[in-house]
């Protein structure tokens, strides 16, 4: 926690949890997609089924899929912005055993046909975590730039995957092997300090063994950048 | 954090002969690696923001359930009648309260101050000072800065969240936040803004949360105004030289302790006080029926 945790976030009320957290999720998962969504199923759990809409939760997760951070001035009109910019969206209630009261599972298919099934929650203060990718296990937050990595040949891609971000001056702060139940594939996820150059998420994803590679930018802390939208 | 308790920024300020706001400075430059003017930058953004958002504020827009929006609007055209009871300063903090909570529950853009349900403590007891000529940016900066310092402190050792410690954690750390920043903007001592705080935080003590339909719209909007009342008169009195028996560390410790007991009910849970009333509970069965994606 930092002294602008304290004073801030700037952002759209009405809640850091239940709007702030939400658009954070949806921005996660338009990410980890990796392509622009065109179709999104919403499964609000908890307390995001029972205040959500109150809260402005479902229109902060269509927001953030649709690319706006926490603090963008059209997340109120999110629904509408979705169908100017052809979003198809369903948004209703289920029930999870064991997750977060603010958890979200999201479905999504790309305009290239690309799909993720993403569950994440929103703990508090606008923090999120990323709790399923895909149907495998994961925990990461979106608080580094991080590297989400489906693959095959889980131990030589790792080993690429590492010396060429060192060689990039990139440092690793978290990892981790997140492997499905069947099958050899696996989700490497890879926190780093430093941002990762779109080239060089690039060259990452021809790497042989890499299934698909996505890249979360961590929000940048942009003097005026939230104030001049 | 460089700091743990009040009492350590206290100390550290009298060991390295700097001011209080300076000693909250210098650990956010050490926290998160940034220069001075860095910090500074984005401690201006941030009251760019909340003069931004209360700029933006024209009473017309209303929250999701329908519950609020209009009372800023409402509470300024009064207080322009001039009949009001508390006027001047006092009746421009109410309207900003008011306004700013308002702001967010109609989802417009706010700061967190220390969380969102209460930002409209700490913007409403310095936005109508802007006006004061002999009043410099910099002084308000170095406000923000004692402020967030004592924010910092209590979330450490107490709790910051309706979820975690009741009303008292975020009406009520907001308030003693903005009771710091207004002795600070005054002049007062480092002992007073330390004074100041322990009487804000004492005199919230024990108030619950209890949104209605689990909302943050009634009571937290109005909450704002006593938040702000609280932080004036709590400034005031540290400033006439009044002291807290209770030293400010204890009461903090002391709010956690009454946070950590409080009944689940009564932590945004929405099953007790307000929102367990017949019309608590009733706006609560409408907003479920009404979820336009049911
Ligand atoms: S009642 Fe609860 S939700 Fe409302 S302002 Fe107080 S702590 Fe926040």
């Amino acid at each position: 926690m930092n002294l602008f945790d304290i004073l801030g976030p700037i952002m759209i009320g009405p809640s850091s949890s239940h709007t702030a957290g939400a658009a954070r999720i949806g921005n996660m998962a338009r990410t980890l997609l990796g392509e622009i969504p065109v179709q999104a199923k919403i499964h609000l759990h908890g307390s995001f089924a029972q205040t959500g809409s109150g809260h402005g939760t479902d229109r902060a997760l269509v927001g953030g899929l649709l690319g706006m951070k926490p603090d963008d001035l059209r997340i109120p009109f999110a629904f509408e912005e979705a169908e100017k910019d052809g979003l198809q969206f369903s948004i209703d209630t289920i029930e999870l055993r064991e997750a977060h009261p603010n958890t979200a599972v999201i479905e999504l298919i790309g305009e290239n046909g690309a799909r993720l099934e993403m569950q994440a929650c929103s703990i508090g203060g606008g923090a999120i975590e990323v709790h399923k990718i895909n149907g495998i296990d994961v925990l990461f937050t979106g608080a580094f730039n991080t590297l989400v990595i489906h693959n095959h040949d889980e131990y030589g891609t790792l080993a690429a995957v590492t010396t060429i971000l060192s060689q990039l001056h990139i440092n690793v702060a978290n990892m981790s092997l997140n492997r499905a139940k069947r099958g050899g594939d696996a989700l490497m996820v890879l926190e780093t300090d430093q941002h990762i150059k779109p080239s060089q998420v690039e060259f990452l994803r021809d790497l042989p063994g890499i299934l698909s590679l996505t890249y979360y930018d961590k929000e940048d802390e942009e003097y005026g950048f939230s104030l001049r939208r | 954090m460089a700091f743990h308790s009040v009492a350590e920024i206290l100390e550290l300020a009298k060991l390295e002969d700097i001011p209080f706001w300076e000693v909250v400075l210098r650990s956010d430059m050490e926290e998160r690696q940034v220069t001075r003017e860095e910090s500074m930058a984005k401690m201006l953004i941030t009251w760019q923001a909340m003069r931004d958002a209360a700029d933006a504020y024209t009473g017309t827009r209303r929250s999701v359930s329908g519950l609020v929006g209009g009372d800023g609007m409402r509470m300024r055209q009064y207080q322009l009648r001039g009949k009001a009871i508390a006027g001047g300063y006092v009746g421009e903090v109410i309207a900003e309260a008011l306004s700013m909570a308002e702001s967010n529950a109609c989802m417009r853009r706010i700061v967190a101050a220390p969380t969102a349900g209460a930002c409209g403590v700490l913007p409403a007891v310095l936005l109508p000072l802007q006006k004061d000529k002999d009043l410099t940016q910099r002084q308000i900066l170095e406000a923000f800065y004692v402020a967030s310092g004592v924010g910092m402190v209590i979330a450490h050792n107490a709790c910051i969240s309706g979820a975690s410690g009741g009303c008292q954690a975020e009406i009520g750390t907001a308030s003693a936040m903005a009771a710091a920043a207004l002795v600070s903007l005054k002049g007062g001592s480092d002992k007073m803004i330390a004074q100041a705080v322990a009487i804000a935080l004492s005199n919230l003590m024990g108030l619950v949360c209890d949104p209605v339909a689990g909302l943050v719209e009634v009571p937290c909007v109005k909450r704002n105004v006593i938040g702000a009342m609280n932080a004036i008169s709590a400034a005031d009195m540290a400033l006439a030289g009044i002291e807290c028996v209770v030293p400010v560390d204890e009461v903090i410790e002391a709010m956690g302790e009454v946070g950590r007991s409080m009944p689940v009910q009564f932590r945004e849970t929405a099953l007790g006080g307000l929102a367990n009333t017949p019309t608590g509970r009733a706006v609560r069965d409408r907003m479920q029926e009404h979820q336009e994606w049911k």
